[in-house]
């Protein structure tokens, strides 16, 4: 199929979301669009896929002009989408996934089970994405979950263009390698692929041709060769350095000591098994792993919300036990949470209520139990100010704010107190790269003041750029500490519970031989 | 309300027009006239009373005999449906008015000299007198909405009260002065005891507060009826089910029986009023009420941020079982100080939950809300048997059902959306 936009514009009331967007997207084409958050990619898929109608400008299939009232009109065209957060019924089959709203029948409204199955077989056959038609959605990986969410847009009557959106946003490295030699395969077979990212390697790695949105503009057609910081200026609008400047650390006493620690989750699972850890002050320490091997859990219980089992933690060198959450942080532990919309901010409070949600009972923003609006204002104009957090003012609640400066609002509020050790989980997640850059720097100024910093992330590549030293941990346990000159490989192993300097590690995929050169997602 | 309880906040001024310098300046009149077709939470909760009061008017005509005659007959003489129709709802509405806050008949005969100006206010003494309980149990209601709880358990928190406010009212011989603080101070810690216990429940064993205030209101209802019959609350000298009266110590005084000894209204609704400023003052002000606000938008940034969960849970639903006590208090050593019976309590407390929605979780809005619904109880009362007394419930359901659904108010009366969407109460958990 051969798509093309011409002048497609989408506006809301006086905001403009995308302005005269021209692209074309040849049959068989793996075609990129990158753009930081709130530039407009989203709006211009949901205009595609039938969601939203565009306020001018038209959408041409094969040359000829379309216009679709709801999704049912995109696929009747041929257009299958992967939405970014995955739209599955849980407790059903992967087949009964896949048939959801076209559902194989025999007649008289009876479900054909067998029918559904044997589409879900032909479809992975086609392609090759190995599923099991009969295995229960909420049970499967991600990565697993993922494909069935990509059968299940190619299952549409006759689709042959595939909008991505963000698809590797949740992806583990072997996954994300899996993901993009399935785009690969798809594409050779003649699907053409939309493929929405702001991951500039697995763009070089996969794209056919690149097309930077910004604030709603085509800012530039490149070609997949060119280099990761010329996409990245395209993408902000100013020259980005990639390295983050950092001098060798100068560790000094411990300020986080872990030993033996043990968590049971409800389920009775084993999620922390005997972990042990030390960071030290003045350097970061980076937790490298596949997401859900304990890590939320060994943070929970670093600030006191989840009760170890066995086995006991020292912030700054005093045994933590039995202080709960309140006294660690007045004790100078920092944190940084992973999920920042469920745990990082209260999105109805203002910026400035935010900025104090962890000192509000302290001088000087109370006395006696009454809150000193005053004086939570001026601490909001000052971080504002320092953290360059973009609000249109201090009484803005935090949910009218870009993910990034969400962000910075929290970063502002651990930083703006005294501190001693400070847990960043996740601290760039859906966080534009102008912001990522300002956080990771500000994070290193912080080690330079003595600060101790365990750096929690499922991206490699923020490990890499931040850590003094890697510590790798799978299933619950540290399964290697290594330096940070560490080939990739080596840790992309240790991620999947092989060895450092063995082969393969037992999770990799035999099948893929090529999956841990994907996973470097390029040349580094 | 630029801090209540809802999805979205609802602009607290009319937005400014989306094209700017092209068309003609903005001026008064067009924003006004933009802000009453717009569906914000202000113009949403007057669109429902007038919405609610047109079916009231629809219900009225097909519920009354002779109205529905005219319409067998209606394509041949239209017009004695129209004048039956309108007469009967101007009637009826008329009534509910003069039972509420002005009798014309008797503002005729103050004019004439027949009637002392007292008498004038004896309608609006019976609204404050029926909406002073109202302004408690809304706060009872509303402070927990706050802290993402829903308190179903009002009704028996104000029972405890009652009961509380009695036992210190009957027992104790002491000075006014003395007596009446610690009888109202009594009401409220019964009443914020049984509050509690769901919160302590929920916060130690994760049990739904739903579910633990309703079961708790029938206790507490049975508890009464068992505690009526024991000698020591009984009384002495009626058979039938009526608590001992309060010794006149432990009597809240009224206001205006100087003027007129009919009028009933007392100090409890001072009480109520002041303890509506309270809430806002702990609500918006205090640390306490930080906690409760950050922890009923979002629990696990709450808790990631220190705040005790359990904790909050439960004293918050201690406050609010307070304020439901104090309701109950009211009740006992108000109008009736002469003895409790299973009937004192009415449905206060049930009605709490739909004046703190009305009032959007508002201390504010409780007040405005309690005082309406109090005036449609004494409307009601006052005007039957000539106009049906569930007039009153139908009205207060359908004004609740609309505000509930905002977008069903914004498609009857093709309204727009205003700017940050429609506001949606929303209690959590269900």
């Amino acid at each position: 199929m051969r798509l093309e936009l011409k002048g497609l514009t989408k506006r809301f009331g006086s905001f403009t979301a995308d302005d005269d967007i021209d692209l074309v997207v040849e049959p068989g084409q793996i075609h990129a669009i990158l753009g930081e958050n709130g530039a407009g990619k989203s709006t211009l898929m949901n205009m595609l896929y039938g969601i939203l109608q565009p306020t001018s400008g038209e959408i041409l299939i094969d040359g000829e002009p379309v216009s679709f009232s709801g999704p049912g009109d995109a696929i009747a065209a041929g257009i299958g989408m992967v939405h970014q957060h995955f739209k599955l019924v849980g407790p059903f089959s992967v087949a009964d996934n896949v048939q959801l709203g076209r559902e194989h029948t025999r007649g008289a409204g009876v479900l054909s089970a067998r029918a559904a199955r044997q589409a879900v077989l032909d479809v992975s056959e086609q392609y090759g994405l190995r599923l099991d038609p009969d295995a229960i959605c909420e049970d499967l990986p991600v990565g697993v979950q993922q494909r069935v969410e990509i059968v299940k847009a190619l299952s549409g009557p006759e689709t042959q263009l595939l909008i991505l959106d963000e698809p590797t946003a949740v992806l583990t490295p072997a996954e994300i390698a899996e993901l993009l030699q399935i785009m690969r395969n798809l594409a050779e077979a003649g699907t053409s692929i939309l493929f929405i990212s702001h991951k500039l390697k697995e763009v070089q790695a996969v794209a056919d041709r690149v097309t930077v949105i910004r604030r709603g503009k085509v800012v530039a057609q490149l070609e997949p060769t060119a280099s990761e910081s010329e996409m990245a200026s395209a993408m902000v609008g100013r020259a980005v350095s990639l390295r983050v400047d950092k001098t060798p650390a100068e560790p000094g006493e411990p300020r986080l000591e872990v030993k033996d620690l043990t968590v049971v989750s409800d389920a009775g699972v084993k999620v922390l098994d005997g972990l042990e850890l030390t960071v030290r002050s003045g350097e970061i320490v980076g937790l490298a792993g596949v997401e859900g091997n304990g890590q939320t859990e060994l943070a929970r219980a670093i600030l006191g919300l989840v009760k170890p089992d066995s086995g006991s933690i020292a912030v700054d060198g005093r045994d933590v036990h039995g202080r709960g959450p309140a006294k660690r942080i007045a004790d100078g532990l920092g944190y940084i949470p992973e999920d920042r919309g469920r745990d990082g901010l209260v999105s109805e409070f203002s910026v400035a209520e935010n900025l104090v949600l962890n000192q509000y009972r302290d001088e000087p923003f109370a006395k006696g139990g009454v809150v000193d609006a005053g004086a939570v204002r001026r601490r909001a104009v000052d971080s504002i100010a320092e953290f360059d957090i973009r609000t249109q003012s201090p009484e803005e609640s935090a949910s009218a704010l870009s993910g990034g400066n969400q962000q910075k609002v929290i970063i502002a509020r651990e930083f703006s107190r005294p501190r001693r050790f400070l847990v960043a989980a996740q601290p760039t997640r859906g966080v534009d790269v102008g912001a990522s850059q300002f956080i990771h720097s500000r994070l290193v100024a912080e080690r330079d003041t003595g600060t101790g910093i365990l750096l929690i992330s499922s991206e490699l590549d923020e490990i890499y750029a931040l850590a003094d030293r890697i510590a790798v941990i799978y299933n619950g346990r540290i399964v290697g500490e290594v330096d940070p000159d560490t080939p990739r490989e080596v840790i992309g192993r240790l991620m999947v519970g092989g060895s450092a300097d063995a082969g393969p590690g037992p999770a990799t995929d035999p099948d893929h031989p090529a999956n841990d050169e994907h996973a470097n997602g390029g040349d580094r | 309300m630029s801090d209540s309880t809802a999805t979205t906040e609802a602009p607290a001024e009319p937005p400014a027009p989306d094209t700017e310098g092209d068309e003609a300046k903005p001026n008064f009149i067009r924003l006004f006239g933009r802000y009453l077709t717009e569906a914000n939470s202000v113009m949403v909760t007057i669109y429902s009373l007038v919405l609610a009061f047109l079916i009231g008017a629809i219900l009225l005509i097909v519920s009354d005999e002779y109205t529905r005659s005219t319409f067998s007959y209606f394509f041949a003489r239209p017009q004695d449906a129209w004048y039956a129709s309108r007469d009967l709802v101007a009637e009826s509405y008329t009534a509910l008015f003069e039972g509420a806050i002005l009798n014309f008949n008797t503002l005729a005969s103050y004019q004439a000299g027949d009637a002392e100006f007292g008498n004038l206010l004896r309608p609006i003494s019976e609204t404050l007198t029926y909406a002073t309980p109202l302004i408690f149990t809304g706060l009872a209601v509303g402070l927990a909405f706050r802290a993402g709880l829903f308190n179903i358990g009002a009704q028996g928190q104000l029972i405890f009260g009652m009961m509380g406010a009695l036992i210190v009212g009957f027992t104790l011989d002491l000075p006014i002065w003395l007596h009446l603080p610690l009888a109202i101070i009594a009401g409220g810690l019964a009443g914020g005891l049984l509050g509690a216990v769901p919160g302590v429940l929920k916060a130690a064993t994760g049990a739904h507060e739903v579910i633990s205030s309703i079961m708790l209101n029938n206790i507490a209802a049975l508890f009464l009826v068992w505690a009526l019959g024991t000698a020591f609350l009984h009384s002495e000298t009626q058979s039938d089910l009526v608590s001992k009266p309060v010794e006149e110590s432990a009597v809240l005084p009224t206001l205006l029986s100087s003027l007129n000894p009919s009028l009933r209204v007392n100090l409890a609704l001072i009480i109520g009023f002041a303890a509506a400023v309270f809430t806002w003052w702990l609500l918006s002000k205090s640390t306490f009420g930080f906690r409760i606000r950050a922890v009923g938008f979002n629990e696990h940034a709450a808790a990631t941020a220190g705040m005790r969960i359990g904790s909050t849970y439960t004293t918050t639903m201690a406050a609010a079982g307070a304020f439901a006590g104090l309701g109950g208090a009211a009740l006992a050593l108000g109008v009736a100080n002469g003895g409790i019976t299973t009937n004192t309590a009415l449905d206060y407390g049930f009605s709490g939950i739909t004046v703190a929605l009305l009032g959007r979780a508002n201390p504010g809005g409780i007040v405005a809300s309690a005082l309406l619904f109090g005036a449609l109880k004494a409307g009601a009362l006052s005007a039957q048997p000539d106009v049906p007394v569930d007039i009153s419930t139908l009205l207060q359901a359908t004004i609740v059902l609309f505000i509930a659904a905002p977008a069903l108010v914004k498609a009857i009366l093709h309204l727009r959306t205003p700017r940050g969407g429609l506001v949606t109460l929303e209690a959590k958990g269900w």
